[in-house]
């Protein structure tokens, strides 16, 4: 299970990385919500359901449904 | 002109921030005997002996089965509250940058596949949505995850219909759900002296109706929480 978990935290740092250096803002939304969704899975090993459930629903759900809405809103990423 | 009003601005908030930093004390120069943590620090955990069975154990300092909720909606009720207040401040700062009279469509039919799927799974994510919070004192969940995901069925709506609009009853829903949980912290006051003290019996642990007023509390926050965010979403969707 350890093998597994430094493979999750080297996929969410990999994610947070991609995120910041990515050009394009909607690739870096992508990026968040797959380092929101992996974390779910280290608060589920570290035996905390709640904050799971919370950081599923949020996290990897609604924000970057917010997030997209806000950038279709301003009119896409382009200069 | 614009420079000078955002600098003043800015120059209120750091004398804000100045004036709150004050009344906190020093590190360590803290009184504990006048703090409410005194009464937890003090209390002994190795005098009470006896077993706490599921479904069986009776009238509990805190009937509730999840502990995280017992910590956060009765121990920290009022930390809650302004949790649900930060949320607010949040739903009307985006209802204030981006209001609008009407609904802004995608310019496309949404496709057959996504329209009938959301006949399908949107009774079971609003189900699932009640399902968290109610059960929010027995099970991992609370009010927050299940607003959130009853804030996502509104989501899947917007996606779906290009017509569909959020009707403006949910601002009441929130705004009476705000005050209920006030109202019932009020009554703590009224019937136990503290706010958001609780004042039901607690009944057997692992049971629905148990844990006081904690469920009562999650039930009123999951309506807030899925009112606000689906403002948030409507908001987020309309313009002109």
């Amino acid at each position: 299970m350890m093998v597994v978990t430094i493979l999750v935290g080297a996929l969410m740092i990999t994610a947070g990385i991609f995120a910041i250096e990515t050009k394009r803002l909607l690739d870096s939304f992508i990026a968040l919500s797959v380092l929101s969704l992996v974390s779910v899975f280290l608060f589920i090993m570290m035996k905390a359901p709640d904050v799971a459930i919370t950081e599923a629903a949020i996290g990897a759900g609604l924000t970057t449904a917010v997030l997209i809405l806000a950038l279709r809103k301003i009119g896409g990423d382009e200069e | 002109m614009r420079k000078f009003l955002s600098m003043l601005l800015a120059l209120g908030v750091v004398f804000v921030l100045i004036e709150m930093i004050e009344p906190i004390p020093a590190y360590g120069k803290v009184d504990l005997s006048k703090r409410v943590s005194e009464k937890y620090v003090s209390k002994s955990v190795s005098g009470f002996r006896e077993e706490v069975a599921y479904k069986k154990s009776k009238n509990l300092e805190e009937g509730s089965a999840n502990v995280v909720t017992s910590i956060v909606v009765n121990y920290r009720g009022f930390d809650t509250l302004g949790e649900v207040t930060v949320l607010f401040i949040s739903a009307f700062g985006v209802g204030l940058i981006s209001s609008g009279l009407k609904r802004k469509g995608y310019g496309r039919k949404p496709n057959f596949i996504l329209r009938t799927a959301v006949g399908v799974v949107l009774p079971l994510i609003i189900l699932f949505g009640v399902y968290i919070f109610v059960h929010g004192h027995l099970t991992p969940g609370g009010g927050f995850p299940g607003g959130t995901i009853l804030s996502i069925g509104i989501l899947l709506l917007y996606l779906s219909n290009e017509e569909y609009e959020l009707s403006e009853k949910s601002k009441v829903l929130e705004g009476t759900s705000g005050s209920l949980f006030v109202i019932i912290g009020l009554l703590g006051i009224a019937f136990s002296g503290a706010f958001l003290a609780n004042f039901l019996p607690t009944g057997v642990i692992g049971n629905l109706f148990s844990a006081g007023i904690v469920p009562i509390i999650y039930i009123v926050i999951g309506f807030k929480v899925g009112a606000e965010l689906s403002t948030i979403v409507a908001d987020l969707h309309k313009e002109g």
